[in-house]
């Protein structure tokens, strides 16, 4: 079985992140890693892999500038056997369609029977460029899943929808996505680092692909950012320590601020 | 007036509020049109109606049950195709991002998700977003196609705009996709008598400090008329259902008054609840990082000053 797993390199969504002036992220001033919601997709792979498809091979993809190769990286020390990461400059700029044509075109191209992707990147946080693959690539999505089994060439799972919980089936080949409540992601070993440096990577642009440029980049992006502004940060108001009373200081700021 | 077509969340005719919200903010747009996929129209049109759906499009269909999110998509597309809206307005959870992606790749349109606020504009809608864990406010609009926009629950306060809503069957063709992932079963989560968290007006959530007793947080929550919600950490230890956890990786909460109590403010969490109007903490650490977002914290054992509170407002009330 074939798996591709799509992989982001985003930055570290536990720094203090910002816009560029041109409302895009800003990637030099924190530093960027492999997004964690897309470490359960790995994990995940990984799993199908181990739990006996001896034929499986896992190929990651990313699309992305040079140091986007770092999250290739990180995924290959936690196993699997080969990556791809697609970058050109006309790229940049991309909104989730320019992205998921890029990346529907990139597994097309190497073959797929399950492609796996995390809930949502951590820095736009959109959620829907699984969606737009399954679109792409006509194929099932089955999406947000808690738990998945993989057999008789169909994915199976269950999903925490929208006020309900969803048991969901669909036939491979298949596109499908995991939240981070699908299994805690492995730690590369440091077999599994230096194991990762032999993996073969394949760089591909935008021609190797047959993708117009216009179709991607800012020229492609279907919606445009107006402004940026950061919040103002939360003004600290009154901090008492309990010493006894807490409960009825509470309860007369509450009062004051009518929630009761 | 142009068309705005609105996606109904409701179960079995009861529609919920995020979708009455909707119909707010598509009355500064245009005319408002509901989308109904399902059974129930006959409750469900006297509530639309109540808040500006003009018309209602009802798609009673079997595949819509049977079949996850594409059948939806087919719905919509179609029905869009036939009315040439001047935007799509659908709720911000998992199957309306997944049905608003898709419908927007087949009209060729462009696309926004998880709105605060929508504004009509010069070109066509203008929204709002938080980004980069509520840090950033960004403004944005469509610049192809008809705006698919995506709006996340507490954006506008429900206004009632009552008309008489004309309702029409509308026939919907499932293509392939539509059948591709079939629904094996559906259990909805129970709620209780307490208020949904993403709706709610005030949430009182618990962390790590609650260690494994939440009838604590319950009871101020029922005090409040609130909704509880839970941290990650009380999430992984079993205290609470994953359903209720709030933060990046959970459910997004904007409530008029959050309470977090024994939670520290890791930014995971913080991202989850930092647009809240007012913000209370309570925390036995003075150096919790939740404390700077605080319009009023108490350093202190939660399991004194919250029954304190409760019993505060039982006097205050009674």
């Amino acid at each position: 079985m074939k798996i591709v797993v799509c992989v982001k390199h985003v930055p570290d969504a536990a720094a203090d992140r910002a816009f560029t002036e041109d409302c895009t992220t800003d990637r030099a001033s924190v530093d960027s890693l492999l997004s964690e919601l897309d470490e359960y997709a790995v994990e995940q792979a990984l799993r199908i892999a181990e739990s006996g498809d001896a034929d499986a091979e896992i190929c990651y993809l990313t699309v992305g500038p040079d140091d986007a190769r770092d999250a290739l990286r990180k995924a290959l020390a936690m196993g699997g056997d080969s990556a791809i990461h697609v970058s050109d400059d006309d790229i940049e700029g991309s909104d989730a369609f320019g992205t998921s044509l890029v990346l529907a075109r990139a597994i097309e191209r190497h073959g797929f029977d399950l492609v796996l992707c995390g809930m949502a990147s951590t820095d736009g946080t959109m959620g829907v460029v699984p969606a737009m693959l399954a679109e792409r690539l006509r194929v099932p999505a089955v999406t947000h899943l808690e738990e998945l089994t993989v057999e008789d060439g169909a994915v199976s799972g269950r999903r925490e929808g929208d006020g309900a919980s969803v048991r969901v089936q669909g036939a491979l080949p298949a596109v499908v996505s995991v939240t981070d409540r699908s299994g805690d992601a492995r730690y590369p070993s440091f077999k599994g680092i230096m194991a990762a440096k032999k993996k073969p990577v394949e760089t591909l642009d935008l021609a190797d692909l047959g993708i117009d440029p216009a179709q991607v980049g800012f020229s492609g992006a279907r919606s445009a950012v107006g402004a940026t502004a950061r919040r103002p940060p939360r003004t600290q108001g009154e901090i008492v320590v309990d010493d006894g009373a807490g409960g009825a200081a509470l309860a007369a700021f509450l009062t004051a601020k009518k929630f009761i | 007036m142009p068309e705005i077509l609105v996606l109904v969340e409701h179960t079995g005719g009861a529609v919920r509020k995020p979708t009455l919200e909707l119909l707010t903010l598509a009355r500064r747009l245009g005319e408002p049109s509901a989308v109904l996929l399902g059974p129930g129209a006959d409750s469900a049109s006297e509530t639309l109606g109540r808040y500006g759906a003009h018309k209602v499009y009802v798609v009673d269909a079997p595949e819509v049950g049977e079949f996850l999110v594409t059948p939806a998509v087919d719905a919509l597309t179609q029905i869009a195709e036939r009315t040439g809206p001047a935007a799509i307005l659908l709720p911000s959870g998992p199957d309306g991002k997944e049905t608003a992606a898709r419908v927007a790749l087949r009209l060729d349109a462009g696309l926004i998700t998880d709105a605060v606020d929508v504004t009509a504009g010069p070109d066509g809608p203008v929204t709002e977003q938080s980004a980069f864990a509520a840090t950033y406010q960004v403004t944005a609009h469509v610049t192809r196609g008809v705006p698919v926009i995506t709006v996340k629950p507490n954006a506008a306060a429900p206004e009632p705009a009552p008309v008489t809503p004309v309702v029409e069957k509308q026939d919907v063709t499932f293509g392939p996709d539509s059948t591709a992932v079939r629904v094996l079963s559906r259990t909805r989560r129970e709620r209780g008598d307490r208020p949904e968290l993403t709706e709610a007006d005030i949430v009182v959530s618990g962390g790590r400090g609650v260690n494994g007793d939440f009838a604590v947080i319950e009871h101020v929550a029922d005090a409040l008329g609130a909704a509880v919600g839970a941290s990650r950490a009380a999430v992984d230890a079993g205290w609470y259902p994953h359903s209720h956890q709030v933060g990046q990786t959970g459910t997004q909460v904007s409530p008029q008054l959050y309470v977090a109590a024994g939670i520290s403010g890791a930014i995971q969490h913080r991202a989850g609840m930092q647009t809240s109007k007012t913000i209370v903490a309570v925390n036995k650490d003075a150096d919790a990082p939740i404390f700077e977002l605080a319009d009023h914290g108490v350093v202190g054992d939660l399991f004194e000053v919250l029954p304190q509170l409760v019993a505060e407002i039982e006097h205050r009330r009674s």
